[in-house]
């Protein structure tokens, strides 16, 4: 592979229409070999730009302006190796979360359980090829260094999503499907025309060409603002976060993890590139303190509702939408107050954040699907008493994956508040920095409601079925990853800025 | 009034109504059409924008994104189409606010 940026694009696109083809037996199988696959040319893709740092690939040999360049900095490096780990552990889960059903008729008869969600069992045919295809789509917002490109990427990422939701059985992720598609389906549209207006105005569709020409005024004003809201429709920052817990909670736990911990981070990707690259010279102070005002409510909304839910999975999607306050909080930290140049250490922060955050909310979610299954269904948190002693891994799992949400040292989530708070008196805004505390501070209470019921005594006559080490492992792995990210800070931030 | 200020007019009225009807209306099918009607206000701007400089030869990069994204647009279209008609099978809905299903639960 002279030059891999192509081919983390193409193995998961063509295994993906590969997979169409396969039966029902083969294709788990295929799934897994093609995620490897295309984890390994990931890993050759960040290690060329650790070397040479930022690569230009144009696509079929047409240059800029005339073709398509896939271009990887340092960014968007670190964006694919997220990808590539998350996606492989949550591949290697979904190898037999998707074909092999559980023995649940036994339970289902003594326990009386009612299963919180629709059961994804014997969907692997559906499962793997939009997988595949999310996979793809995600690394061409990441890589494409064209604005009508990057649409078709959101496109392909939000329908393949929205397909994957209704895995899930059941009239419930049908509805939610339906309000997550018509949320995606606007924020692209949204996306699309600011792209349109840009055209119009400054003749280029290529970013950085884009940087170069683009000139503060009315039109470079109103793509910003339309692009902007409607990439944080997709990225559901509060007030826009309405479609997510839904969506989030009622997919089955792999899609969970792939939506909490990717595809989310996509958008907000695009958004930050947008901001910090493309309109640098267009937003303003007023407009980084609006959105940093959004990420505050988020922050306390998203929070003091994960603390009321009595259902692990919406528990869990709650926290996402407290999250993605964090990964927005790095624009009013970051857009330059004066005349200084953007933030690096609110950048390194939100970067930090997007990725520890990943690695904890999929290992959050593998946990409690695998939970789920034990349980034959359920994920009512007061079904889970005990859970510490029957499934120890998974319960593991969860508890140090929140502590990285919490951000406890030495974890990931620590290093990540550590650096925006830095910014945060660098630029003599302390009073970001308090809402970073508070948030930690509401993540442990809804963390500890979980985490103190789990390490209870077992309620008399409930009952666990044993997990998998397939499902359990994943999860762990992922959870170990989210603690260990915080102990190796620098290689990171020193790819950050090649 | 140029022509291209006449077609820019008419495409962002279009935008606005589409997104309106996406955002407002709670029947699925409407939602679906008003997504339809705002897609060809920004196609509408876009060919509009290929033929403001030079009518005769106009610039083929809009059109080619107008070209994809009508392809785009068929295949949300369908997919949501597909779904709604789930939707309407497992629950019998048209409406978002009617939260039957959530009830249910």
């Amino acid at each position: 592979m002279r030059d891999p940026s192509p081919w983390v694009i193409l193995i998961p696109l063509t295994s993906a229409g590969f997979a169409l083809l396969l039966g029902h037996r083969s294709i788990a199988r295929f799934g897994v070999v093609a995620a490897a696959f295309t984890t390994i040319a990931s890993a050759f893709l960040v290690v060329d730009v650790w070397r040479h740092g930022t690569r230009r690939y144009p696509v079929g040999g047409w240059d800029a302006p005339l073709g398509i360049e896939l271009v990887v900095d340092g960014l968007a490096a670190l964006m694919i190796a997220m990808t590539a780990v998350v996606g492989l552990l949550i591949s290697i889960y979904s190898f037999r979360y998707f074909s092999d059903p559980p023995d649940l008729t036994r339970l289902r008869e003594s326990a009386d359980v009612r299963p919180s969600i629709g059961e994804p069992w014997g969907q692997s045919r559906a499962f793997w090829p939009l997988w595949l295809f999310l996979w793809a789509s995600i690394n061409i917002v990441f890589l494409s260094g064209d604005m009508f490109n990057i649409y078709v990427g959101l496109e392909i990422m939000g329908v393949s999503a929205v397909a994957l939701v209704t895995l899930s059985r059941g009239a419930v992720a049908t509805l939610s499907a339906t309000k997550y598609l018509i949320a995606a389906v606007i924020g692209s549209m949204l996306y699309l025309m600011g792209v349109a207006i840009l055209y119009a105005s400054f003749s280029t569709l290529d970013l950085q060409e884009l940087s170069v020409r683009i000139e503060p005024g009315n039109p470079a004003t109103v793509a910003l603002v339309l692009m902007s809201a409607g990439l944080l429709l997709k990225t559901a920052l509060f007030p826009l976060h309405f479609w997510l817990p839904a969506a989030h909670s009622a997919a089955p736990a792999p899609v969970s993890a792939i939506l909490s911990a990717l595809v989310i981070k996509a958008s907000f990707y695009l958004f930050l590139r947008l901001w910090m690259d493309v309109f640098m010279q267009t937003t303003t102070r007023s407009g980084a303190v609006f959105v940093g005002l959004l990420a505050t409510a988020a922050i306390i909304w998203g929070s003091l509702q994960a603390i009321r839910q009595i259902r692990l999975k919406p528990l869990i999607a709650y926290s996402t939408v407290a999250q993605v306050g964090y990964l927005f909080l790095l624009i009013p930290l970051a857009v330059p107050i004066a005349t200084d140049s953007w933030n690096v250490s609110a950048t390194e922060g939100g970067v930090y954040h997007a990725i520890s955050h990943a690695l904890a909310k999929a290992a959050m979610f593998l946990a409690a699907g695998a939970v789920m299954q034990a349980l034959g269904g359920t994920d009512e948190i007061g079904e889970m008493a005990g859970l510490a002693a029957r499934l120890p891994i998974s319960a593991f799992a969860i508890g140090l994956a929140g502590v990285s949400l919490m951000g406890l040292p030495p974890s990931g989530g620590y290093v990540a508040k550590w650096l925006m708070m830095n910014a945060a008196f660098d630029t003599a805004q302390p009073w970001w920095a308090i809402i970073i505390v508070v948030g930690g501070g509401l993540t442990a209470i809804y963390m500890f409601k979980f985490i103190g019921l789990a390490f209870r005594k077992p309620v008399e006559g409930s009952s666990f079925l044993p997990s998998s080490a397939w499902l359990e492992g994943p999860a762990f792995i992922l959870a170990v990853l989210s603690i260990l990210v915080g102990l190796r800070a620098t290689p990171i931030v020193e790819l950050l800025s090649k | 009034m140029t022509q291209f200020e006449i077609y820019s007019v008419a495409s962002v009225s279009l935008f606005g109504l589409g997104l309106f009807g996406l955002i407002a209306l709670p029947n699925i099918l409407r939602k679906i059409l008003s997504f339809n009607v705002l897609g060809v206000g920004i196609f509408l701007f876009l060919v509009a924008t290929a033929q403001r400089d030079d009518p005769t030869q106009p610039d083929p990069v809009p059109q080619a994104m107008v070209l994809t994204g009508i392809v785009v647009a068929v295949s949300v279209t369908a997919f949501a189409l597909a779904l709604l008609q789930r939707l309407h099978g497992e629950t019998g809905m048209t409406m978002l606010d009617d939260e039957k299903a959530e009830s249910d639960q």
